[in-house]
């Protein structure tokens, strides 16, 4: 069932060689960036785009077409042309897996949308924990200025474009792009205020045009096959593929890239394969930690833009998180909150205090200290959050807590009223006690123990004391005789 | 730090000056004094203010802003456990306090002999090898707690 797949941004992923031009020349390769030069004008250029519907891969699903025609009609001395590559979501990795296997597509289309935009500077901002994708990178633009693809004049049009890398350093907020270009001007990652937008006002306060790896790796492809081509494929609103990280419990993990309108189902059970150790799905959870939790009854939901956003999650940069019956989803809320606290940058009130109170809220009801008012609380804040946050980071933080109280509520309740975690992840929430008929008094879990809970002589029932138990599960992996239940 | 205060000094006038001594550089000069030095302590962070002449503060406030800069010096072994999404589905959690466990530490720090130092990182893009594992450049995938002891004795 693989063939559901089809590879327009991967399409030369693993069948080439990276550090090899003429591999990428070969099929096609920088023939797009010709035909622009040669039998364009800037305009045609952003009319195909346009007319294609492509629509950013990095999360937000802005008009690619669109921004380029906007960042086209500013007049400036020097504008820019900047591709995101700091992909922050936990459990991504697509725009990794183009940079290190195709490096050269992103040249070309970053070079195309300079030549479209009217600059002729680009900068590729690259997450510094991915050196094999900076090594490839560099190589790929040292062979591309060797044969003239990039530098003066390029292929004798007299057009001139250059491309340079700026590092990150670790900040999932420089995914958003005020902060990464602050962080590019060599300062804290923090948002300012929009507009005016980048397109106008960005790198050192000149035009920049900021696309997302996935988005550019499609340009070079519509530019060769046609508007109308690209536009075949999709949804209404959604044209193209998208490329997904499946991951989590999911039994074939991976990158897939499949058309918009792919159903959940397709995607996890289909080219998935479905869930590892027969276990039951229970959630997907796309969009990273800005997105929400998908559930059995959107299985066959069509996946795009506005379909995600209607479920109240998002597309994300398209990592999928799969999740079964052992996954708690109000400790996977917790896990997100806590990351969303530390990468918040700070700056404004809402993400900065809002996200740090609704994280000690998570861990109260985890711990089972939690209540209904709490419950209340959790929703409540989480709006004040989404409406009153500077930038897309806070606008978005609290959807993991959100769609986790629709979609899962009777797990928070017995996780408040009855201080129970059905899925045994929240320790807290546990006990351990020894089934006196399978207990045969042989010490292994008495001597294992840390806290030293656990009485009883050699060949005597042995007893846990629920007060000194810490839970560690320690005399549960000890124990030969499935003595000790948790409950 | 090894070398002697005149040579220090001078590897950072060196390192700035290949960026043009341009403070909009100053992540990229960061990155390469940290990869000279090992770490970002104040003195470094002063003789870089001093040299490219902005005030320290802002390059202290980058320091701290930024994961990836450290303050600390790292053990000769530096630990990092992926704790993104995927990794925290298949049990990040357990192998961190087996690491937290079996070496005596919290995570964010050093060992007392200065070997390891362990950190969580966020996504190294291995999901497909969940639960990750890094010590130094080397990846371990599909890391269970039972595992923890066997990767530090690699390193004995």
């Amino acid at each position: 069932m693989k063939n559901k797949q089809i590879k327009i941004a991967l399409k030369n992923c693993g069948k080439i060689d990276p550090e090899r031009i003429k591999d990428y020349i070969a099929v096609d390769g920088y023939k797009a960036l010709g035909s622009c030069l040669s039998e364009k004008m800037p305009g045609d250029v952003i009319d195909i785009i346009k007319s294609s519907g492509l629509r950013g891969r990095g999360g937000g699903g802005f008009p690619t077409g669109k921004k380029w025609e906007i960042a086209s009609k500013f007049d400036a001395d020097q504008k820019y042309v900047i591709c995101n590559a700091d992909e922050g979501d936990p459990g991504a990795f697509m725009d990794r897996s183009i940079l290190e296997g195709d490096p050269h597509s992103v040249i070309e289309a970053m070079t195309i949308c300079g030549y479209a935009t009217g600059a002729t500077e680009g900068y590729v901002y690259i997450r510094a924990e991915y050196p094999l994708a900076i090594k490839r990178l560099l190589i790929a633009i040292g062979q591309a200025k060797e044969v003239g693809l990039l530098g003066k004049n390029i292929l004798n049009s007299g057009f001139d474009f250059e491309i340079g890398l700026k590092y990150g350093a670790g900040a999932f907020v420089c995914g958003e792009e005020t902060a990464l270009i602050a962080s590019m001007e060599g300062k804290r990652g923090n948002p300012v205020n929009k507009p005016p937008y980048p397109v106008e006002c960005g790198y050192k306060g000149k035009p920049s045009n900021v696309n997302n790896v996935e988005t550019f790796a499609n340009i070079p492809k519509i530019i060769n096959k046609g508007a109308s081509w690209f536009s075949s494929i999709g949804t209404e609103g959604s044209k193209g593929t998208k490329v997904f990280a499946l991951a989590g419990k999911v039994k074939n993990v991976g990158l897939v890239e499949v058309p918009m309108g792919t159903t959940l189902r397709e995607l996890i059970f289909d080219i998935g394969g479905g869930i590892v150790n027969g276990k039951k799905f229970k959630a997907a959870q796309t969009g990273g930690p800005s997105g929400g939790c998908l559930t059995e009854k959107h299985l066959d939901t069509r996946i795009d833009y506005e379909s995600l956003k209607a479920c109240g999650s998002m597309m994300g940069s398209g990592g999928m998180i799969v999740m079964d019956e052992d996954d708690c989803m109000v400790a996977i809320a917790e896990f997100y909150l806590g990351f969303t606290v530390e990468e918040s940058c700070g700056k404004c009130v809402p993400c900065r205090e809002g996200n740090y109170v609704l994280h000690e809220i998570l861990k109260k009801i985890t711990h089972g200290e939690g209540t209904l008012e709490d419950l209340d609380k959790l929703k409540n804040i989480s709006e004040v959050v989404k409406a009153t946050s500077l930038c897309g980071l806070g606008q978005t933080s609290p959807n993991p807590v959100l769609s986790t109280l629709s979609n899962f509520y009777d797990e928070y309740y017995d996780h408040v009223v009855n201080k129970k975690c059905a899925a045994k992840k929240c320790r807290s929430l546990l006990t351990y006690s020894i089934i006196e008929e399978n207990c045969i008094g042989c010490l292994q879990c008495k001597r294992v123990c840390p806290a030293d809970a656990i009485s009883g002589e050699l060949k005597e029932k042995h007893v846990i004391d629920p007060e000194a138990c810490i839970k560690c599960g320690a005399c549960v992996s000890k124990c030969k005789f499935n003595a000790i239940v948790v409950e | 730090m090894s070398c002697g205060e005149h040579n220090f000094r001078e590897k950072l006038t060196e390192i700035c000056r290949e960026f043009n001594n341009d403070p909009n550089e100053l992540i990229s000069i960061l990155h390469k004094a940290q990869g000279e030095f090992g770490f970002l302590p104040q003195k470094v962070q002063e003789t870089i203010a001093n040299i490219i002449k902005i005030p320290s503060s802002r390059i202290y406030g980058v320091v701290t802003f930024y994961s990836y800069f450290t303050m600390e010096p790292k053990g000769k072994y530096p630990i990092s456990i992926c704790t993104g999404t995927a990794c925290y589905v298949k049990g990040a959690e357990k192998v961190l306090e087996a690491f937290e466990e079996k070496l005596n530490i919290k995570n964010g720090q050093t060992t007392s002999d200065g070997k390891f130092s362990m950190s969580s990182l966020r996504c190294v893009g291995a999901c497909g090898l969940a639960p990750v594992v890094m010590v130094g450049d080397k990846i371990y995938g599909s890391v269970n707690a039972d595992q923890v002891e066997k990767i530090l004795s690699e390193y004995d």
